[in-house]
């Protein structure tokens, strides 16, 4: 393994208040609770700022904020305007996007590799992409009941709550697509990486969006709870966990109120006898291993064709021993810090639960930093379905590994989950592919790659992986009254 | 003296699972009457455990049908219009019967009922092309996204419109590629099990559509909280009921067709009672030589 210098990304870019209030109404606001929580850098365990958590009163606030800028302003605006304020937000991403990767990786722990290259190109294309809608509504194939070419209605106010593995992006996801539609937001950030979308409401300012349009609350549980049930909403969009998820569908039952649901995952990945072995690796490694295995759509599961099991694993061992864990604003980082030690306890957890099972740990031998959460990529072999860490969502990076003789077996063994977000599939036999992709109950299926996304292409999930889609014309679907 | 009439031979009304007329499990049955109150038949009150067996029935039936090309499954549902329209008289006098409408209006209802199938045939080979996309990633990538059928979805058909609603919440169910357990009107349920024999002669494979009859408000939570069932339509619950199921349905993030008031069974209906059942799927390739 070569040796690298270390490179950091330079901290100055950013620009972190040492308290933040909430944004309403297009101003900051104090919390009207007085809760205080600390923002913490995961890779150090620095304070990074301090917040408030939101109670019902200000949650109550911003809704009212945005009721009034949604019948005041923005749901008479034309879609060319609309259109032209969200261009301007995705300029301002643009000019701001080392300021913002560096905050993300500061706040969340990620690599500033992943967050300068993936994260914040996402985001900003992802507004780019949603502007064009707004005003090509009509276009777009949703028109009720006037028949072809009726403009469709937005729904009014949208309750968004994200979480912390993609801060930024998931915000992207989730405000660009509702304010194209013409909805106005609440939206709440997750409570351990707040700052990104606390920065947004300032690109908000710069960009002249009118009061109200955007409002965000911070805090926890209980905010995302106010938020859910306050009945002036609308919309109700969530991205997290299985569980939370099941909440939301249960508080929303009697209430006209829409909602999509992007929840767990436990995807497999499947390697075939055939497939291009060194391309697979990094495949599984991007799989699993991009953003530490904080991803929804992770290849948690590997799949591997006994015949070339062996090798297979002795290839990704050889490869995992490369990759670099530490700072996360090291350019050289592979490897960033867990989220938070509430994760760290998770992913330990049920990694003790693999090898209480009975399946064999391998973890790269990396050296850990003295401070900060952290966790070495680690794969289990001899993992059978039943076990606890082929079944249940690790969050981290931890890959279960399983085989198969058969394609039959690996539809069977990808398809025996509650969970069905994503699936991969390395061959190099094209009628397999599209077999293999036409039997997988996922809702996105990469072959010879992994982890790809793209503010086009809808995301979303089977089954309890919640309903809906991100992303393309489908997104447009979760905001208007169809 | 007066030659004795003919006794007429009258028919046992069963349910419907996995293509057999099974008696209720529970051996219960309630009295059906006409809207003007007369005794019609006993149906058969489907349990628990009927509802489990059809939600099998429905599951078994699924990759087949679900797998059936487009083409094949719009003929089976224009077959199914077919016999339809060949027992016209016997749904109209039914029809006359739970309704209380005149024959004329009862033969109305049931022509609207062939021509709703024939209408949702259509859409087989057609739906897809509206919910699909080629998706223009920003890379080298074949990016492509399609619509497949959500699963097994439990369908509490409304009490009114008793063929006619009937028929307008099986179509779109099954047309794009479900399989589906159908709770019928519980004042009216005779003209379900009758398209049952209907269903039963059209070449539509058994479990793909399961019906019960019985009470709507026994059988409708056993099937939003069943765990392999992937979605309801409660276009049929009461209000309290729906609100019930709509929780019970959460436990395993069913898809939910609340009910949406009164629905004019004659109009034309649009496309979202299909696509409250599709989902999309989107497969990512390289492009590369």
């Amino acid at each position: 393994m070569f040796e690298y210098a270390p490179a950091p990304e330079s901290r100055d870019v950013v620009d972190i208040q040492p308290s933040y209030g909430l944004f309403v109404n297009g101003e900051w606001v104090d919390s009207l609770g007085g809760e205080r929580h600390k923002t913490i850098n995961p890779a150090s365990e620095e304070v990074l700022a301090e917040f408030s958590y939101a109670v019902e009163a200000d949650v109550d606030r911003a809704v009212t904020a945005a009721r009034k800028a949604y019948d005041s302003v923005w749901s008479r605006l034309p879609g060319r305007e609309r259109a032209k304020y969200l261009f301007r937000i995705a300029r301002i991403i643009q000019e701001r996007a080392r300021e913002l990767a560096v905050l993300e990786s500061l706040d969340n722990g990620k690599p500033i590799r992943e967050s300068r290259d993936v994260d914040l190109p996402l985001v900003a294309a992802h507004f780019f992409y949603y502007a064009g809608w707004a005003d090509k509504l009509r276009y777009a194939g949703f028109g009720r009941g006037d028949g072809l070419g009726a403009e469709p209605r937005p729904l009014g106010v949208a309750a968004q709550i994200i979480p912390w593995n993609f801060p930024l992006l998931m915000l992207a996801w989730k405000i660009a697509p509702a304010l194209a539609c013409g909805n106005t937001v609440v939206l709440k950030p997750a409570e351990t990486t707040p700052l990104t979308a606390l920065a947004f409401a300032e690109i908000c300012r710069q960009a002249d969006l009118p009061p109200g349009v955007v409002n965000i609350v911070t805090g926890a549980g209980e905010t995302g709870r106010a938020l859910v049930e306050h009945p002036d909403v609308n919309k109700v969009a969530f991205t997290g966990s299985t569980e939370v998820g099941r909440m939301i569908a249960r508080t929303v039952a009697g209430t006209r109120k829409k909602v999509t649901l992007e929840l767990g995952g436990k995807a497999a990945n499947i390697v075939f006898d055939d497939a291009a072995l060194d391309q697979a690796v990094e495949g599984i490694v991007n799989g699993i291993f991009f953003n530490q295995g904080h991803v929804c759509c992770a290849g948690s599961r590997l799949l591997v064709q006994e015949s070339v099991e062996t090798e297979l694993l002795d290839a990704l061992k050889r490869r995992l021993s490369t990759l670099r864990l530490g700072d996360p604003l090291d350019k050289n980082t592979d490897i960033g810090a867990i989220n938070s030690a509430a994760q760290l306890d998770k992913i330990r957890s049920l990694s003790d639960a693999g090898e209480q099972e009975g399946a064999e740990r391998w973890s790269a031998p990396c050296p850990i930093p003295d401070k900060g959460f952290w966790f070495p990529p680690t794969l289990f072999t001899g993992v059978a379905q039943s076990h606890r860490i082929a079944r249940e969502e690790i969050f981290g990076p931890v890959l279960s590994v399983l085989t198969f003789r058969t394609p039959a077996e690996a539809v069977e063994k990808a398809n025996n989950s509650p969970y069905g977000l994503s699936a991969g599939v390395w061959t190099e036999k094209g009628s397999r592919i599209l077999w293999m992709a036409d039997k997988l109950r996922a809702g996105v299926v990469w072959a010879n790659t992994f982890n790809r996304f793209d503010p086009t292409s809808p995301f979303g999930g089977y089954k309890e992986s919640g309903y809906g889609r991100e992303g393309g014309r489908h997104g447009l679907e979760a905001y208007l009254d169809v | 003296m007066t030659e004795p009439g003919r006794l007429a031979v009258r028919k046992t009304y069963k349910l419907y699972i996995g293509g057999a007329f099974p008696r209720s499990e529970s051996g219960r049955s309630y009295a059906v009457t006409s809207s003007k109150g007369d005794f019609l038949a006993n149906a058969a009150r489907a349990s628990r455990k009927d509802a489990r067996d059809a939600v099998s029935a429905a599951r078994k039936a699924f990759p087949g049908w679900s797998g059936a090309t487009a083409y094949n499954r719009g003929q089976i549902l224009y077959r199914i219009a077919e016999m339809l329209e060949g027992r016209r008289a016997q749904f109209a006098a039914e029809v006359a019967d739970a309704d209380g409408v005149s024959a004329r209006k009862a033969g109305e209802l049931v022509d609207a009922a062939v021509d709703r199938l024939v209408w949702y045939a259509g859409w087989s080979d057609k739906i897809g092309v509206l919910r699909g996309s080629a998706n223009p990633v920003a890379g080298p990538y074949f990016n492509l996204s399609s619509a497949e059928p959500t699963g097994v979805v439990a369908v509490v058909a409304p009490p009114m419109g008793p063929l006619l609603g009937l028929v307008s919440v099986i179509a779109p169910v099954i047309v794009t590629g479900n399989t589906c357990v159908v709770v019928a009107s519980e004042r009216a349920p005779l003209p379900a099990i009758t398209l049952a024999e209907v269903l039963a002669t059209s070449d539509l494979p058994g479990g793909v559509v399961n019906l019960l009859t019985g009470r709507a408000a026994e059988l409708a939570p056993w099937l939003s909280a069943h765990m392999d069932v992937n979605a309801v339509d409660l276009t049929g619950c009461p209000d309290e009921l729906a609100v019930a199921c709509e929780k019970d349905a959460a436990e395993n993030l069913k898809r939910v067709l609340r009910p949406a008031g009164k629905v004019d069974w004659l109009a034309e209906p649009g496309i979202e009672r299909m696509t409250a059942f599709l989902e999309t799927k989107t497969v990512w390739h390289p492009i590369g030589v």
